[in-house]
């Protein structure tokens, strides 16, 4: 049919040429141009550290970046330091999680029901704002000195930010796209998990980040101050070390979370990319 | 039950039909007694310039707003379709079409074969897996096409579908919309929204004319020309300016 050809052809002008895969050489040369970048940064830092420790300033207490470094690496050889970052992470996913599955369930409720809203909805911001350590006394005197004391902490620092990223997302779903979905017939539990959850992805995923941020920040909090028995965590390591006054095992530590906190910020940035890419938002 | 006065030769039926925006002294009155009736397959174009509340209307035979007063029967299930495509920008084509068919309850096990037969239907079975962004304006008109297919429904609502496209894509859309039609073996009640005059009498059985600033029917023109037709042929064009005169003097009376 002439008319089929016809339509077969605008089609096909329309889409233009398909864009072929990056060869290895292409992405070898993405990977350098991604790459460098922090390695010039971290090589700046350096210099700078050992610059202010050539100078002197406080020469008595602050190490310079090579004693440093050996002693992260001669912690690294010990078990000691894995067991506790193995600890604290464990604490820290475990944490997270919960923080998820509650801030996705309050989120999504507030969200959805107006009266929820109106009632609860500035209250979650509110908590948001709270320090963690303010938390801290409150779950002490609740379940004591132990690891669910810690938990606690980190569910009432993430959670909130985990809940507002989901409300923020389901807010700023084009209203197109909820009359399609609602014409289609998709209603209570498929409208939101087929519509307004994937809708609101992108928005929550930053919520999703923050949470992990605030979860950190509430985690080496109450590991400094709820010390659990018998567990060596990086909050008990932090710990010894103000005791003893070592500041080249205390800045190695330091480095270990701040290696943690790249990790994860990349692994947020590959979903957002791919999130983005998907939309054809790239 | 409101079906009971409405025989099985009607499709969709307002009678007197109102629509109200606010109250008091700020309230608009957007609709004002619309009485229209259409039979089953029949493909009516409701025409209008700016404000004749032809997407309120719309709306409102869609279930998702109710009217102020009179009654609205549709016969059967409705599905609409908008300027916009409205696809859902994380789901592919084929997954487009797929979530509609899951809205229904459809077996997981029909659904592939489905979704791939009514993007055949549009022309685009070799598009399924193309997210809605890889696609052209007129490609996706056509997923929505078959989104809305998919919901199997009677009576198909269009909101001014192809107002955003070029002329060219809107030609051949309209032979598609035509030839989908006769391909669904069902009769596909279609209601019509544009403010194109020539693309109503290119594609209705009836033209209807909406006056504005309250909606009100104010004439309807039968569309007696044979099928195939073309937007460029010389019966399409005669109507079209006969309507078009009776629009611009529907017009011209709110510039008094």
């Amino acid at each position: 049919m002439a008319a089929d050809t016809t339509l077969a052809g605008l089609d096909a002008l329309d889409l233009g040429d398909e864009r072929q895969g990056a060869d290895g050489r292409e992405r070898a040369a993405r990977i350098a141009r991604t790459v460098w970048p922090k390695v010039a940064a971290i090589g700046l830092v350096w210099i700078i550290w050992e610059l202010i420790h050539l100078s002197g300033w406080k020469k008595l207490v602050l190490p310079g970046p090579g004693v440093t470094l050996s002693n992260l690496w001669a912690q690294a050889q010990t078990g000691l330091l894995w067991h506790a970052i193995g600890d604290t992470l464990e604490r820290a996913v475990i944490g997270y999680a919960l923080a998820l599955v509650i801030g996705t369930v309050v989120g999504l409720l507030v969200a959805r029901i107006p009266p929820l809203r109106a009632a609860v909805g500035s209250l979650i911001t509110g908590l948001q704002t709270m320090p963690s350590a303010a938390w801290i006394p409150f779950a002490i005197i609740l379940f004591g000195l132990n690891t669910s004391a810690i938990m606690f902490i980190i569910v009432m620092a993430a959670a909130p930010a985990i809940a507002n990223g989901l409300i923020a997302g389901v807010d700023y779903t084009p209203p197109l796209l909820l009359k399609a979905g609602k014409v289609m017939g998709l209603r209570g539990l498929s409208l939101n998990r087929y519509l307004i959850l994937p809708a609101a992805l992108p928005t929550f995923v930053a919520g999703m980040k923050q949470g992990w941020a605030f979860t950190w920040h509430a985690l080496l909090t109450a590991e400094l101050l709820v010390l659990v028995a018998g567990e060596p965590s990086i909050g008990v390591l932090f710990q010894a070390d103000q005791d003893q006054t070592d500041m080249p095992s205390t800045i190695a530590i330091m480095i270990v979370i701040l290696i943690f906190g790249v990790i994860v910020d990349v692994l947020f940035g590959r979903a957002n990319n791919a999130i983005r890419k998907r939309w054809g938002l790239t | 039950m409101s079906t009971t006065a409405v025989t099985e030769t009607t499709a969709v039926s307002l009678a007197g039909v109102s629509k109200v925006y606010g109250r008091g002294g700020s309230a608009v009155r957007a609709l004002d007694q619309v009485t229209l009736t259409t039979a089953p397959g029949e493909f009516t174009c409701l025409i209008g310039a700016s404000g004749c509340g032809k997407s309120t209307l719309l709306s409102l035979v869609a279930g998702l707003d109710r009217p102020t007063s009179g009654e609205i029967t549709v016969n059967g299930r409705v599905a609409l379709m908008f300027q916009e495509p409205g696809l859902f920008p994380w789901l592919t084509a084929a997954g487009n079409v797929e979530l509609a068919l899951r809205a229904r309850k459809v077996p997981r096990a029909e659904r592939k074969a489905r979704t791939l037969e009514l993007l055949d239907a549009v022309q685009l079975g070799g598009f399924g897996g193309k997210r809605p962004h890889e696609l052209s304006g007129g490609m996706r008109q056509r997923v929505a096409l078959a989104r809305a297919l998919a919901q199997e429904a009677d009576v198909l609502l269009m909101d001014e579908p192809f107002g955003a496209l070029d002329a060219m894509t809107r030609d051949l859309l309209h032979d598609e919309l035509d030839r989908v039609r006769e391909r669904v073996g069902r009769r596909l009640t279609v209601l019509f929204v544009t403010h194109n005059v020539r693309e109503a009498v290119r594609l209705g059985d009836r033209v209807v004319l909406l006056s504005s600033r309250p909606g009100r029917v104010i004439e309807e023109y039968p569309v007696p020309v044979e099928r195939p037709r073309r937007i460029d042929s010389a019966p399409v064009a005669e109507l079209a300016s006969v309507i078009t005169d009776r629009l611009r003097e529907e017009v011209s009376r709110h510039g008094r």
